[in-house]
C-alpha cells in the first residue's frame, strides 16, 4: 500500500514521457494524482502502516517505509497538492508539457519517500530525488534569470545534503545493530559531543532546505523564477522537508543535541520571521510578496518546534499541513492573474472585486488564512506555537507575535491593492476563470475553514507521531 | 600468472596483427576477442586452473581481491575498446599497434595488482608507463600530442627514479626487497626506512596524480588524443590505484606513522587543486582533466581503511569512475571542439545523447541511484570507520558540492541554452553502446553490491 504512494507517480511520470499529446498528458496526470489523493486518504484512515524489503544487504540498508501520524499528515499534503496543482495550472501551455508533468510527478515520487523512509539511507535517495527534478524543471521552463538562480538553489542544498549524509554514515557507525532503520538510529550509542557532531550535520541540510535566516537567500530568487507549477510545490510542500526532517530525524535521534541548541535556533528563528515580514510588507511583486511570507511562516513553525513543548510541536505538525493548503491558495490566485494580465507588480492591479468577485472573495479567504484568523485553519496551529513560545520565554513570545501584526499588514495591504480601488486597466483585461481552477480553489477554501473549525481529525491523526517523541 | 602471460602473449599477436591482418575493424575484433580470452584466462586461475606452472619466488602472489581486481580492469578495457576502436583507428597508421600497447598496459597492471616485492613493483609501473608515454604523443603531426609525450615522458621517469630511490632505502634498511613488513621497531632505529616509505609514496602520488604532484596531468591529459586521455584517466590511474593500496594498505598499514601524516594534507591538497581549478576552465576536456584529479583526492581515501568498505570501495570507485569517465570522454570525442559552447542545445537535437552525458556526470558528482554516490558512500564510510576524524569528510564534502557547480555548467550547456552543437556524425549504435555504459552505471547506484559478491564467493 505505502509503496503505491511512489509508484504511482513514478511510473506514470515513465509514462508520459511517451505521450506527446498535452491533452492526454495532462489527463493522464491529473487522474494519476488522483489516484494517489484516494490512496492517501484511505491511509489517512487505518493506523500505522509498514512496507519491509531488503535493499543493500552488505550495507543493512533496507527499502522500509513507515506511515505513522507526522508521515500520514504530509503524505495527505502532497497528494492534495498535487492534482491541485496540475488541474490549477492546466491552462498553462509550458513547452514540452508532458516531460514538464513528468518532472513534476517525479518530485512527487520523491516527496512522498522522504516524507515515508524509515531508513536513513533510504531517506537520503529520495532526498535528493526530489530535488533533481526541481533542478530541470526550474531551469528549462523558470523565468529570465532561471539558469544561475536554479543553480544557486541547487548547489545550497546539494551542499546541506551531503552534510547529511556525513551526518548519516557517521551515525549509522555508532548503531548496535549497523543498521540504518530509523529504530536503530535513535538507540544508537554517542555521547554528547558526538551528538552535537550528528546534529550539526543533519540541522545544515533542514536548516537550508527550510531554509532559516541566515540560509535563506536562496529562496525568494528560486520562488520569483520557478515555473507557478513548481513554486507551488516547493512553497507548499518542498520546505515542509526541512521541518518533517527537524521532527523525524533531529527531535528524536540528539535529544541532548536539540535541547542544548534550543536558543540559537529559536533565536535564529525569530530574527528570521521578523526579517522576512519587514521584506513582506515592502514588496510589490506579488510573487515575491507571497515567498517572504512563507519564510516568515517556516520560520514561526521551526521556532515553536525547538521551544520542545508539546503543544508547539502539535502546533507545527497541523501547521505543516494548514500553510501547504494556504500558501497554495495564494500561489493559485496569484498564477491566475497573472496569467491574465501578465503582471505581478501589485501596483499595476486594483479593482478584482469588480471584475472578478469570485475571484477576490477567494483571495480574500486565503489571506485571512494568512493572518490565521480564528475560523480558518492556520488559526488552530498558530495559536497553539504561540502559547509554546510564550511558556518558552515571553520575550521571544512577543517578539514573534509581532509578525501576527506584521502579517496582517502586509496581507491586507495586498488585498487592498489587489482586489479594491479603481478598477485598473491590466485587471480589465481579464476574462472569466476557468471552471477547474475555481474548483480546486472552492475545494480548498473548504479545506481552510472545515479543518479551521474543526481541527480535531488533524490533532488524532498526529497523536501517536506526537506521543512517540515525548515518550523519548 | 595466467593473466600476465596470456596479456604480454596478446600484446606481441597484436603487433603482428598490424602488418598480417588489415582492416581496421578485423584488428579491432581481434583485440577484443583477446580481451574476451584474457578474461577467461584469468578466471580460469581463480578457479585453481593456470596456463604454465612459474615459481616466483614469492615476488607475486595472487589474492582473490587482486585476480578480481584484474577481471574488472580488463572488462573495462573491453567496454573502452568496443566504444572507441572506431576512434582509434583514426589516430596514427596502425590501430593494431595501439591495440598491442593496451595489452602490455594490462600486463603491467596485472602485475601491479598481484606484486609481492618491491622490484616487481618497479617492473609494473614502467611496464604500465612506457606505453602511456608512445600513447601521448602518438598523435604525430600534432605539436600538442609532442610537447604532452615528452613532459610525460621527462617528469614520470623523474618520478620512476624517486620510486627507484624509495626502493633502494627501504633495501638498505631491511636488507630485502620483499613486501613482508619488517619488525615494528625497526621503525624507531632506522631512519632510512621512513624516508624510503616517503620518497615510494610521493612516486605513487605522481602516478595517480595527486597534488601536489599533479602538474603534469593537466597538460598530459589535455595534449594526448581525446581517446588516449579516456583511457590514461580510467583504467591507467585505476591500475595505479590499486599498486598504491597494495603497498600502503595491505603491507605497509603497520608504519601509517610516517606516511600517515601526510596523507590528509595530500587528499585535502589535491581535493583542492582538482576541484577549485576546473571551476575555471573554458574546455570540457580541460574540465574533465582537473575532475579526474578531484577525483583521485576521493580514492585517496581508501587509504584510511581498516575495514572492507575501503577494499569494497575503491573497487566501486574504479569501476563507476572508469565507467563514467569513458562515457564522456566517448562522448566528448564526438564534438568538434572541447569549448563548453559546443554542447549548446546537444538535448534539443540529440536528447538521449543528451541524457546519457547528464547520467554520466551525475555519476561524477556523486548524485544518488549513480554509481557515483555509493562510491562516495563507501570512502566516507571507510574514512570515518577507520577514525580518521570528522573534519576531513565534512571538507571533502565541501569540495564534493563544489564539484557540482562546474559538473552541472555542462548540463547547463546542452539543456538550457539554445544553439547548434558542434558535433560530428554519430550513428545509432554508438548512442546504444553509451547507454549500456549509463545503464551498468545506473544498477550499480542502486544494488552496489552485485559487484561484490564475486569478491569473496
Amino acid at each position: 500500500m505505502l509503496l503505491s504512494f511512489i509508484l504511482i507517480p513514478f511510473v506514470t511520470a515513465l509514462l508520459l514521457l511517451f505521450i506527446k499529446n498535452d491533452k492526454s498528458a495532462n489527463t493522464i496526470a491529473i487522474v494519476s494524482t488522483l489516484g494517489t489523493l484516494v490512496a492517501a486518504i484511505a491511509v489517512a484512515g487505518n493506523g500505522a502502516v509498514d512496507f519491509n524489503a531488503p535493499w543493500i544487504p552488505v550495507l543493512h540498508a533496507q527499502f522500509f517505509l513507515h506511515a505513522d501520524g507526522l508521515a500520514k499528515i504530509l503524505v495527505l499534503l502532497t497528494a492534495i497538492s498535487f492534482p491541485a496543482i496540475i488541474i490549477a495550472t492546466s491552462q498553462n501551455q509550458p513547452k514540452q508539457k508532458n516531460i514538464f508533468l513528468s518532472l513534476l510527478l517525479f518530485t512527487q515520487s520523491g516527496l512522498m519517500g522522504v516524507f515515508l523512509s524509515g531508513d536513513a539511507l533510504l531517506f537520503y535517495f529520495f532526498w535528493e530525488l526530489a530535488l533533481i527534478p526541481v533542478y530541470f524543471l526550474s531551469s528549462i521552463w523558470g523565468g529570465e534569470k532561471r539558469i544561475a538562480v536554479t543553480f544557486k538553489f541547487f548547489i545550497y542544498t546539494f551542499l546541506g545534503s551531503l552534510m547529511m549524509l556525513v551526518g548519516i554514515v557517521f551515525v549509522y557507525m555508532h548503531t548496535s545493530d549497523q543498521s540504518f532503520l530509523i529504530t536503530s538510529f535513535a538507540k544508537a550509542n554517542l555521547t554528547g559531543g558526538q551528538q552535537v557532531t550528528a546534529f550539526a550535520l543533519f540541522f545544515i541540510a533542514f536548516a537550508i532546505k527550510m531554509p532559516i535566516f541566515p540560509l535563506h537567500t536562496w529562496q525568494p530568487d528560486a520562488y520569483e523564477q520557478s515555473p507557478t507549477a513548481l513554486t507551488m510545490v516547493m512553497s507548499a510542500v518542498m520546505v515542509k522537508m526541512g521541518l518533517y526532517g527537524i521532527l523525524r530525524w533531529l527531535l528524536p535521534l540528539f535529544p541532548m543535541a536539540f535541547v542544548a541548541h534550543i536558543n540559537v535556533v529559536v533565536i535564529l528563528s525569530v530574527i528570521g520571521i521578523l526579517y522576512a515580514s519587514f521584506i513582506a510588507i515592502r514588496q510589490d511583486d506579488i510573487k515575491r510578496l507571497i515567498a517572504y511570507s512563507s519564510i516568515a511562516h517556516i520560520g514561526l513553525m521551526n521556532a515553536a518546534i525547538f521551544s520542545h513543548h508539546q503543544i508547539g510541536i502539535q502546533g507545527a505538525m497541523i501547521q505543516l499541513f494548514s500553510h501547504g493548503i494556504n500558501v497554495l491558495g495564494l500561489w493559485i490566485v496569484a498564477d491566475i492573474i497573472e496569467q491574465q494580465t501578465g503582471t505581478r507588480s501589485m501596483q499595476q492591479m486594483g479593482g478584482l472585486a469588480k471584475k472578478q468577485p469570485t475571484l477576490a472573495i477567494l483571495l480574500v479567504g486565503f489571506a485571512l488564512a494568512n493572518i490565521a484568523l480564528p475560523l480558518t485553519n492556520a488559526f488552530v496551529g498558530e495559536f497553539l506555537m504561540f502559547n509554546s513560545l510564550f511558556q518558552y520565554n515571553v520575550w521571544v513570545g512577543a517578539a514573534a507575535g509581532v509578525s501576527i501584526i506584521l502579517a496582517a499588514i502586509y496581507t491586507l495591504n495586498m488585498v487592498q491593492k489587489v482586489a479594491y480601488g479603481e478598477v485598473s486597466t491590466q485587471i480589465n483585461q481579464m476574462q472569466t476563470i476557468n471552471k477547474p481552477a475555481q474548483i480546486v480553489l472552492i475545494v480548498l477554501l473548504i479545506i481552510v475553514f472545515v479543518t479551521g473549525i474543526f481541527p480535531q481529525p488533524l490533532f488524532d491523526l498526529t497523536a501517536d507521531s506526537l506521543q512517540q517523541i515525548f515518550v523519548k | 600468472m595466467n593473466a600476465i602471460i596470456v596479456s604480454a602473449f596478446l600484446g606481441v599477436v597484436m603487433m603482428f596483427a598490424s602488418w598480417s591482418i588489415k582492416g581496421e575493424n578485423k584488428q579491432k575484433n581481434i583485440a577484443l576477442f583477446g580481451l574476451i580470452f584474457l578474461i577467461l584466462a584469468n578466471l580460469a586461475q581463480l578457479n585453481g586452473w593456470f596456463v604454465a606452472e612459474v615459481d616466483t619466488h614469492n615476488m607475486l602472489s595472487f589474492t582473490r581481491f587482486g585476480l578480481y581486481t584484474n577481471t574488472l580492469i580488463y572488462c573495462l578495457t573491453f567496454i573502452y575498446i568496443w566504444i572507441n576502436g572506431e576512434e582509434i583507428s583514426k589516430i596514427g597508421n596502425h590501430a593494431a599497434d595501439f591495440y598491442a600497447l593496451f595489452f602490455f598496459i594490462l600486463c603491467g597492471a596485472s602485475i601491479l595488482t598481484s606484486f609481492n616485492n618491491l622490484l616487481m613493483l618497479f617492473i609494473g609501473i614502467e611496464i604500465l608507463s612506457i606505453p602511456l608515454y608512445i600513447l601521448t604523443g602518438s598523435d604525430k603531426k600534432s605539436l600538442f600530442s609532442n610537447e604532452a609525450a615528452i613532459k610525460y615522458f621527462l617528469m614520470g621517469s623523474f618520478s620512476t627514479g624517486i620510486l627507484l630511490l624509495g626502493i633502494t632505502f627501504i633495501y638498505g634498511a631491511t636488507g630485502s626487497f620483499n613486501l613482508i613488513p619488517p619488525d615494528p621497531s625497526i621503525l624507531n632505529e632506522q631512519f632510512m626506512f621512513s624516508a624510503g616509505l616517503i620518497l615510494i609514496f610521493a612516486a605513487m602520488n605522481f602516478k595517480v596524480s595527486a597534488a601536489p604532484f599533479h602538474f603534469w596531468t593537466p597538460d598530459v591529459y589535455d595534449g594526448a588524443p581525446t581517446v588516449f586521455t579516456s583511457f590514461m584517466a580510467t583504467i591507467a590511474k585505476s591500475a595505479g590505484f590499486i599498486a598504491f593500496i597494495n603497498i600502503y594498505l595491505v603491507q605497509y598499514k603497520p608504519f601509517e606513522k610516517t606516511w600517515g601524516i601526510i596523507l590528509p594534507l595530500v587528499i585535502i591538497s589535491t581535493l583542492m587543486v582538482g576541484n577549485v581549478t576546473a571551476v575555471f576552465q573554458r574546455s570540457v576536456k580541460r574540465m574533465l582533466t582537473y575532475s579526474s584529479i578531484a577525483q583521485a583526492g576521493f580514492m585517496l581515501f581508501a587509504l584510511y581503511g581498516t575495514s572492507s568498505f575501503a577494499n569494497e570501495g575503491i573497487l566501486l570507485y574504479i569501476v563507476v569512475y572508469s565507467l563514467a569517465s569513458i562515457g564522456i570522454f566517448a562522448v566528448l570525442i564526438k564534438m568538434k571542439e572541447n569549448s563548453f559552447e559546443a554542447f549548446h542545445g546537444l538535448a534539443k537535437t540529440h536528447p538521449l545523447l543528451a541524457f546519457l552525458t547528464t547520467v554520466f556526470l551525475c555519476s561524477l558528482a556523486g548524485i544518488p541511484i549513480t554509481g557515483g554516490f555509493f562510491a562516495k558512500y563507501y570512502m566516507i564510510n571507510a574514512v570515518l570507520i577507520a577514525g580518521a576524524g570528522i573534519w576531513l569528510v565534512v571538507v571533502a564534502m565541501i569540495f564534493a558540492s563544489i564539484s557540482v557547480y562546474y559538473y552541472f555548467k555542462l548540463i547547463q550547456a546542452m539543456y538550457f541554452v539554445p544553439g547548434t552543437p558542434a558535433i560530428g556524425e554519430l550513428d545509432k549504435s554508438y548512442t546504444y553502446k553509451l547507454a549500456v555504459i549509463a545503464i551498468l552505471i545506473l544498477v550499480l547506484g542502486v544494488f552496489p553490491n552485485l559487484l561484490f559478491n564475486y569478491l569473496y564467493f
